[in-house]
C-alpha cells in the first residue's frame, strides 16, 4: 500500500510546530520524542506502520480547536485517532503528520432518560457508553466486535456496525448530534436532542467520513431500554446454499431477528479446535438471536425452527437458558481469535445482496484453491455483510502481497454482484485503491467535492479513502501552498 | 418539461438557461420558480428482492404503487411516509422521489428511523449534468462518504434523483393501540417517555390536547401485542388516566390520521412543524402563541396551527430544535422563511455544498432558503 511522500518542509518545521502546540496544551498532551511517537505508528491494520511526527492528546474541544488551527496555519496534515482499533488503517499516520488522539476526552456529559439520549465526549469507548446507563436498564445499540476498546470517535468516523444492527441499525442511525471541529479550528454543532434537523443532513454526511471532514469531540447518542431477554437458536446445514435460502425464508416470513450470524466449515473447524463450543461439523452454521419476553422468544424461535426444519438441517439447537445461549455464542465470538491461532489473517468486510450468498461463497472457495490461501467465512448474514478471513504467513516473503491480491479479488466480486467494498470497517488505506471498482470518476469527484468544502487544504487524514491518483491534484495544492 | 429517462434529465440540466424547479407529484407544497421539470414520468420499480428486504425504484414511482408491491409480499415502508395532500390541499400523486428528497417520515420514525435511514442508495444528476451514484442496494455500506444521507432531505437543491434504493421491512402480524384519557400536556409527554423507555417496543406515541387522548401503538405477532399492551397498561397505571385498548382496524385509522395531521385538514391558519426534545415540547407549545397543537414522536414533533402571518419562531425564542413553516401563503413564507435559521458555521457549509453540487445555482432556487 503506497503512501504519499512525506513533506520535508513540514518535517523541517517540527520544532516550531511542537513549540506552538505546547503553548496551547498541557505538558503531558504533546508527544514529540521519537521513542514515544512509535506508540502511534499503526492501528489494528498492523501490516502498515509509520511513526507520526508528533502526537497530541487534548482534553477539551477548545484544545482540539487550538491544535487544528495551528496545524492549519503551519500546513501540517492531521490524522485523527480514537482508540486505534481500525482494521482499515483509518488512523495510520504519515511521517509528516500530527496524530490527534481523543482518548483522554472520555466523559459522560449528560444522561437524559426522559428523552432517551446520552451526550459523551468521543474518546469514550463504545462499551462504556452502555456501561454508563445499564444500571438503569438502558444500552447503546451499535456493537462492533472491538466494543471493549473502540472509541465513539472512531465509530462515528467509520459508521461502525455490529452483530445486532439488523434490528437496531448502525452508528449513523443512532447518532443524533455532534460537536465537530473543522480543520481551521472552527467549532460547529450539528443536531442535538431532537430528530431530523432541517436543511442538509450534515450529521449523516459526517458519520462515516473517516475523519476527513472534521474532528468530532462530543456526540449525542440514542439509548434504548434493554429488551426483557434474548436467546439464540443454532442451526447446522450440509450446504451453504440451503443455509442462505433459510435466511431468506426467515426474513420473508416476517420474523426480524436481532442477529443472524453465519459461519462456514473452515471457520467452524477452527473455532471448535480453539473454543470447543460443541458446534456440529457441517458446511454452514447459523446463529439466530431474537428478543422479548420468554414467551415471545419461544414463539419466534418456534417459527424460525419451523422454517429451518423445511430445509433439513443437520442440527437445530434452541437455547433454553442463559447458559445455553452463552455456549452457542462462544464459538462465534472466538472465531477471529481461533483463526488467528492458525496463522496471520486478513479480515475483509465486503457486503453483498443476501440473494448472492451461495454464489459468492462458491467463488471464494474456487479462488482460495487458485491462490493457495485458506479462507474462513464468518459474517452477518441478515444484512449480507461478509467477513472472509484469509490466512497467510506474515513471515513468508510475498505472502502478504498474495493475500492482498486475493482480498482485492473477493471485494471486486462483492461489487460485481451488486454489493460494496466495505460494510462496516471503512475504506481507510486498505480499500482506498479499490474505490475505482465501485465508483466512477464522477462518483468520486462528488465525494471529494464535499471534502473541498470542509477542508479546502486537504490536511485532515488526506491519504485515505480516495485513490491517491484521484486525490493527487487536490493534495498537491496543499503542498504547493507551503 | 416532462422527463422520462435519466439521459433526458441530463440534457435538461445541461441545457437549463436559468432556474429549474424539479417536481415529482407536486403534493408537498413547494413553490415552483423558473422552468418546471417534472420527473413524474421517470417511474417504475426496477428491482425488488423481498428476501433481501430491498427495493429499487425510479423517483417518479407513486408511493402507492410501491406500497402495493410491498403489501403483496407482506412488507412495507416502515418509516411510514406522511401524505401531505390533506394538510396542504394539494392534488396529485405522491412519489417516492419526493418522499426521499424531503426526508418525509411518519409516527414510526421514533422507533425505526426516518426516510433517510431507509435510503440505501441513490443515482442523481448534479448541477453540471454529471450522473453520480452513491451507496448501493445493500443494508450495510460505508464505502466512501454518505452522499445518500446528504441527498435525503435536500429538497432537490444538490441534484435531481434518478433512482433510489431502499430498505423495506416485514409487515407485522397485527397492531393495537393503548389510549390514555384526560392527561394534560406535560403528564402526557411524561407518560409517553415512560412507554418509550420501556422494553415493550412502542412504535407510535402521540397526544392530542383537544381530546386529551394519548395514543401508544404496539405492533408484532398477535400474542406479543396482547402481552405488551397489558404490560404497558400496568406500567402506566399510575399516570392517573383512564386507559382503553383499540383493535387493529381502529389502530389503522388513528395512526393514519396522526401521520397526515388530520387535525388541521380544515385549511384554517398557518401550520408549523417543530422538532424538539420531547421533554421541552409542552413549554415550547405553550409559549408559541399557536391556537392549537398536537404532539407526535412522544412529544419530539409538534404540529401547531397559528393565526395567518404569526411569527411562531419569534414567540418561541431560543430552543434546542427547529421550526418549519409548512402551510402559509407565499408572502408569509417569504417573510418568515420556511426553514429555521441555521447557526453561521452550518449555514456557511450548506451554502458551500450547494455551490459545489449546483455551481450555476439552477436547482430549486428558494428551497431551503431562510429568512434573513
Amino acid at each position: 500500500m503506497e503512501m504519499p511522500i512525506p513533506s520535508q518542509g513540514v518535517i523541517a518545521r517540527k520544532a516550531r510546530v511542537v513549540e506552538r502546540l505546547r503553548q496551547v496544551l498541557p505538558d503531558d498532551a504533546v508527544i514529540s520524542d521519537e521513542r514515544e511517537t512509535r506508540a502511534y505508528e499503526c492501528d489494528a491494520l498492523t501490516a502498515y506502520k509509520c511513526a507520526p511526527m508528533v502526537a497530541v492528546l487534548p482534553y477539551t474541544t477548545q484544545q482540539v480547536s487550538d491544535v487544528l488551527r495551528i496545524c492549519h496555519e503551519e500546513g501540517v496534515p492531521v490524522v485523527p485517532r480514537g482508540s486505534g482499533t481500525s482494521l482499515a488503517g483509518g488512523a495510520l499516520p504519515t511521517a509528516d503528520c500530527v496524530i490527534l488522539g481523543v482518548a483522554r476526552m472520555n466523559d459522560v456529559i449528560e444522561t437524559d432518560y426522559a428523552n432517551r439520549i446520552i451526550k459523551v465526549q468521543t474518546g469514550r469507548t463504545n462499551l462504556s457508553v452502555t456501561g454508563a446507563v445499564e444500571e438503569d436498564g438502558f444500552f447503546y445499540a451499535p456493537d462492533p466486535s472491538s466494543q471493549l476498546a473502540c472509541a465513539i470517535a472512531g465509530n462515528i468516523a467509520m459508521n461502525s456496525g455490529g452483530a445486532h444492527c439488523l434490528k437496531y441499525g448502525v452508528t449513523t442511525n443512532n447518532l443524533m448530534g455532534v460537536t465537530m471541529v473543522l480543520m481551521d479550528g472552527e467549532v460547529i454543532e450539528v443536531g442535538g436532542g431532537y430528530l431530523d434537523a432541517g436543511g442538509l443532513d450534515l450529521l449523516g454526511l459526517t458519520c462515516g467520513s473517516e475523519g476527513q471532514l472534521g474532528v468530532v469531540t462530543e456526540a449525542t447518542l440514542r439509548i434504548l431500554h434493554k429488551p426483557e431477554g434474548a436467546r439464540p437458536v443454532l442451526i447446522g446445514f450440509d450446504d451453504n446454499e440451503v443455509a442462505g435460502e433459510c435466511v431468506s425464508d426467515i426474513i420473508k416470513a416476517g420474523v426480524l431477528p436481532v442477529a443472524i450470524e453465519f459461519m462456514d466449515r473452515p471457520c467452524i473447524e477452527a473455532t471448535e479446535a480453539f473454543a470447543k463450543a460443541g458446534y456440529p461439523m457441517c458446511e454452514a452454521l447459523l446463529i439466530i438471536e431474537v428478543e422479548g419476553s420468554d414467551a415471545e422468544i419461544d414463539h419466534q424461535l418456534g417459527l424460525i425452527s419451523e422454517i429451518a426444519q423445511r430445509h433439513n438441517p443437520v442440527e437445530l439447537r434452541q437455547s433454553k437458558s442463559a447458559e445455553e445461549s452463552a455456549k452457542i455464542w462462544l464459538g462465534r465470538k472466538s472465531a477471529f481469535g481461533a483463526m488467528g491461532q492458525i496463522n496471520d489473517y486478513m479480515c475483509l468486510d465486503g457486503t453483498i445482496p443476501v440473494s448472492s450468498l451461495p454464489f459468492v461463497l462458491k467463488r471464494i472457495k474456487e479462488m482460495s484453491d487458485q491462490f493457495g490461501l485458506k479462507v474462513g467465512n464468518v459474517f452477518h448474514a441478515g444484512d449480507g455483510n461478509m467477513h472472509p478471513l484469509i490466512l497467510f504467513d506474515a513471515n513468508k516473503p510475498g505472502d502478504l502481497e498474495l493475500c492482498e491480491e486475493f482480498g482485492a479479488e473477493i471485494l471486486k466480486l462483492c461489487v460485481e454482484v451488486g454489493g460494496c467494498l466495505t460494510g462496516e470497517h471503512g475504506v481507510g488505506i486498505e480499500k482506498r485503491d479499490l474505490m475505482h471498482v465501485q465508483y466512477a470518476y464522477d462518483d468520486l469527484e462528488a465525494q471529494m467535492a464535499v471534502k473541498d468544502v470542509f477542508d479546502p487544504a486537504w490536511l485532515l487524514n488526506p491519504a485515505k479513502v480516495f485513490p491517491l491518483d484521484a486525490s493527487e491534484t487536490r493534495r498537491a495544492v496543499a503542498l504547493a501552498a507551503e | 418539461m416532462a422527463i422520462t429517462s435519466e439521459e433526458a434529465l441530463v440534457d435538461a440540466v445541461k441545457d437549463a438557461a436559468g432556474s429549474i424547479s424539479v417536481q415529482g407529484g407536486g403534493t408537498r407544497g413547494l413553490p415552483a420558480t423558473g422552468q418546471v421539470v417534472s420527473v413524474a414520468g421517470l417511474q417504475g420499480i426496477t428491482l425488488y428482492e423481498p428476501g433481501a428486504l430491498t427495493l429499487v425504484a425510479k423517483p417518479g414511482t407513486p408511493v402507492a404503487e410501491i406500497e402495493e408491491a410491498l403489501a403483496a409480499e407482506n412488507q412495507r415502508l416502515a418509516f411510514e411516509p406522511m401524505d401531505h395532500r390533506g394538510l396542504l390541499g394539494t392534488t396529485g400523486t405522491p412519489t417516492i422521489g419526493g418522499v426521499m428528497a424531503g426526508n418525509i417520515s411518519g409516527p414510526r420514525r421514533i422507533s425505526v428511523g426516518a426516510a433517510r435511514d431507509f435510503l440505501l442508495g441513490v443515482r442523481f444528476v448534479d448541477g453540471r449534468g454529471a450522473v453520480v451514484k452513491n451507496g448501493g442496494r445493500v443494508m450495510k455500506n460505508v464505502t466512501g462518504y454518505d452522499l445518500v444521507k446528504l441527498m435525503a432531505g435536500s429538497f432537490g437543491t444538490l441534484g435531481v434523483l434518478s433512482e433510489v434504493s431502499m430498505k423495506v421491512l416485514p409487515r407485522p402480524e397485527t397492531q393495537a393501540t393503548l389510549v390514555l384519557h384526560g392527561l394534560e400536556d406535560a403528564a402526557a409527554v411524561a407518560a409517553m417517555a415512560r412507554a418509550l423507555g420501556s422494553p415493550f417496543e412502542v412504535t407510535g406515541a402521540a397526544h392530542d390536547p383537544a381530546t386529551r387522548e394519548t395514543a401508544l401503538r404496539i405492533e408484532g405477532f398477535e400474542a406479543s401485542v396482547s402481552y405488551r399492551l397489558s404490560q404497558l397498561q400496568s406500567l402506566l397505571a399510575g399516570a392517573g388516566a383512564e386507559i382503553e385498548q383499540r383493535d387493529a382496524t381502529a389502530t389503522q385509522a388513528i395512526w393514519s390520521g396522526i401521520r397526515d395531521v388530520a387535525a388541521f385538514h380544515d385549511g384554517q391558519g398557518d401550520v408549523w412543524r417543530v422538532s424538539c426534545k420531547p421533554s421541552d415540547a409542552p413549554g415550547i407549545a405553550a409559549r408559541s402563541g399557536a391556537e392549537r397543537w398536537t404532539y407526535d414522536w412522544a412529544g419530539g414533533l409538534i404540529w401547531l396551527r397559528s393565526a395567518a402571518g404569526h411569527d411562531l419562531r419569534a414567540a418561541i425564542g431560543p430552543m434546542d430544535g427547529h421550526a418549519t413553516l409548512v402551510r402559509a401563503d407565499a408572502q408569509t413564507k417569504a417573510r418568515l422563511g420556511v426553514f429555521h435559521p441555521e447557526p453561521a458555521g452550518v449555514a456557511r457549509l450548506t451554502a458551500a455544498l450547494r455551490a459545489q453540487f449546483d455551481p450555476k445555482g439552477i436547482f430549486n432556487a428558494g428551497q431551503l432558503d431562510r429568512a434573513a
